[in-house]
């Protein structure tokens, strides 16, 4: 193996190894960013050994055990806090390759639960948490998650610094929260989780490699999710979501780069395999018995337009019957809005349009372009095209996406042929 | 991407030879690991050959010939398969490295295949193009 494949071969083991190892540092140091720096170590010296005697059976374990070993000598060197010491006293036994298999199975779950709780605590800017938790839980380089968000990479290495500051400055502690508090940091996490998955799937401009890379990391991180926690409804319901959306991601933009809307995209090149995966999650969500919440709904409803075989074929009824549930759970404006669109389909455009027309006077929505432009499709529908076409122009005016104002403006001259 | 870790059939696989329950906790250890790490998308077992059919074209435009099997040759055969998904080919490697010996007594092989994606397959200037504009963009941002 030449020096480069093995650096690589390294690059592959610390992307699958990363996030257990820091949890599993964490929880003796107490201190992500100690933890982070103690994995690297770990990781440099591997770089030096592995290069020149290979790489071992179980580099896994082998990391853990330097990364230890690397800790121990830091908190006798630094004589950090008694409390520490005693901690450490009941963790001095380093793992041998038999051990971390068993430690695999429960333990590590564990801590990977408690980090994603910590990067993902309120205490931090969503910003500075959607930055700690790629970074610490999807193992990408700061130059990976700059080119995600078309951010400077200084920017997100400091919004990583900060958080680190911040999450040690309030003391926040390497836990899972318990009672009520539990169900507020989950729903803290898969918002984040979910932020991650938005932030590459609804952009339609950005670096055509790397932004899949997000989504996926997304619903990698999901996935794991799923399996700490199986107990918890709304995370199968955001994988179902995030597996049903990501099955469009290749169909949701046609080869110009321009933005395909749902109803035109062609199902035959949907992924059914992923399909079928966030079908399994929904079910899995279903199974547990309790009232659907938000990301299971909105995982229900995508799961309705994935069954259909053609647009034509929808079932709108139930559509519209799932956004209203949603609109209770999760009162918005654009829930409304959407609504608004599945009633029209199931029961008229007029029906539609009662509901939009109630939104009018929302203020959160003025500069929302999608409000005049579900208006003026609506009116399309009912023949009053004069008032559409203003509508279309109205919303081409909002847009910031140069691809979405040139599809508004070629709506709002069909307006005109018609006329 | 996707990589898909097919399984060689082997003498034993074909002639239905379960694997031992040593074997099966091994290959059953390894999946939930692939599913604790997120990367799982599907994997099956195949039945042998001898259950198989075979539809081959041996005249170009001319009729389909049909055959049962069981066919020949293990080694040109599959016996299951493990669909993955990750960020690079190096990691679809190390997790095939992973993978438990599938037949233990100097058969086993995997074989480590990457799937088509649409981009691949329709990967046009225009797009790179404009992927290389970003990218431009991006590093301009990063200097100022």
């Amino acid at each position: 193996m030449s020096l480069s494949d093995t650096h690589r071969t390294i690059d592959a083991i610390w992307r699958i190894e990363s996030a257990k190892l820091i949890a599993g540092l964490t929880r003796i140091v107490r201190d992500i960013g100690l933890a982070e720096d103690l994995a690297h170590d770990a990781l440099v010296i591997a770089l030096e050994q592995w290069s020149q005697f290979g790489i071992p059976n179980n580099p896994g374990a082998w990391l853990m055990t330097t990364a230890k070993r690397r800790a121990i000598d830091l908190i006798r060197r630094n004589k950090l806090r008694d409390q520490k010491y005693t901690e450490m006293a009941r963790n001095t036994d380093l793992y041998t390759e038999d051990d971390i298999d068993h430690t695999l199975d429960g333990e590590i779950g564990d801590d990977l639960l408690r980090l994603i709780f910590m990067t993902s605590h309120p205490v931090l800017p969503q910003e500075g948490r959607v930055a700690l938790t790629i970074r610490l839980l999807c193992g990408l380089t700061t130059d990976e998650i700059a080119r995600s968000f078309l951010a400077a990479e200084a920017t997100i290495a400091q919004r990583i610094v900060r958080a680190k500051k911040t999450l040690r400055d309030k003391n926040i502690p390497f836990e899972v929260p318990s009672g009520e508090e539990l169900k507020d940091r989950l729903s803290a996490v898969l918002e984040v989780i979910y932020l991650m998955f938005n932030e590459g799937y609804s952009a339609t401009s950005g670096d055509q490699w790397i932004r899949p890379l997000i989504c996926q990391e997304a619903l990698r991180l999901g996935r794991v999710l799923a399996e700490i926690v199986p107990y918890e409804p709304e995370v199968h319901g955001l994988v179902a979501l995030m597996e049903i959306q990501s099955s469009r991601f290749k169909t949701r933009v046609n080869s110009k780069g321009e933005p395909v809307l749902l109803m035109d995209q062609k199902r035959a090149e949907w992924d059914q395999l992923l399909i079928r995966r966030g079908l399994t999650a929904l079910d899995r969500s279903q199974k547990l018995g309790q009232p659907f919440g938000p990301y299971s709904l909105q995982a229900a409803i995508s799961a309705c337009q994935a069954k259909a075989p053609t647009a034509a074929e929808t079932d709108w009824i139930r559509i519209a019957a799932l956004y209203e549930a949603l609109s209770r759970v999760l009162p918005s404006p654009i829930v409304e809005l959407n609504r608004a669109v599945a009633v029209s389909m199931a029961f008229g455009p007029a029906f539609g349009l009662q509901i939009v027309d109630k939104l009018g006077a929302e203020s959160s929505l003025k500069g929302y372009h999608l409000l005049p432009s579900v208006r003026g499709d609506l009116l399309v529908k009912l023949g009053r095209v004069e008032e559409a076409r203003k509508e279309f122009e109205h919303a081409a005016s909002m847009t910031r996406n140069e691809r979405e104002r040139e599809l508004l403006l070629k709506r709002a001259a069909e307006c005109n042929s018609t006329h | 991407m996707r990589f898909m870790m097919i399984v060689k059939a082997t003498t034993d696989s074909e002639a239905g030879v379960l694997p031992s329950q040593e074997q099966f906790d091994a290959m059953q250890k390894y999946n939930e690991e692939l599913v604790r790490a997120g990367v799982l998308l599907a994997a099956d077992g195949l039945m042998s050959s001898s259950n198989g059919i075979r539809i081959s074209y041996p005249e170009p435009g001319g009729k389909p010939k049909i055959m049962d099997g069981p066919f020949t040759e293990a080694k040109e055969l599959i016996a299951g398969y493990t669909l993955i998904e990750v960020k690079s080919r190096e990691e679809a490697i190390e997790w095939a490295l992973r993978m438990p010996d599938p037949h233990g007594f100097g058969q086993g092989e995997i074989e480590l295949r990457q799937v088509f994606e649409i981009e691949e397959l329709t990967n046009n200037d225009e797009l790179l193009e404009k992927e290389t504009a970003l990218r431009k963009q991006v590093k301009e941002q990063r200097k100022a």
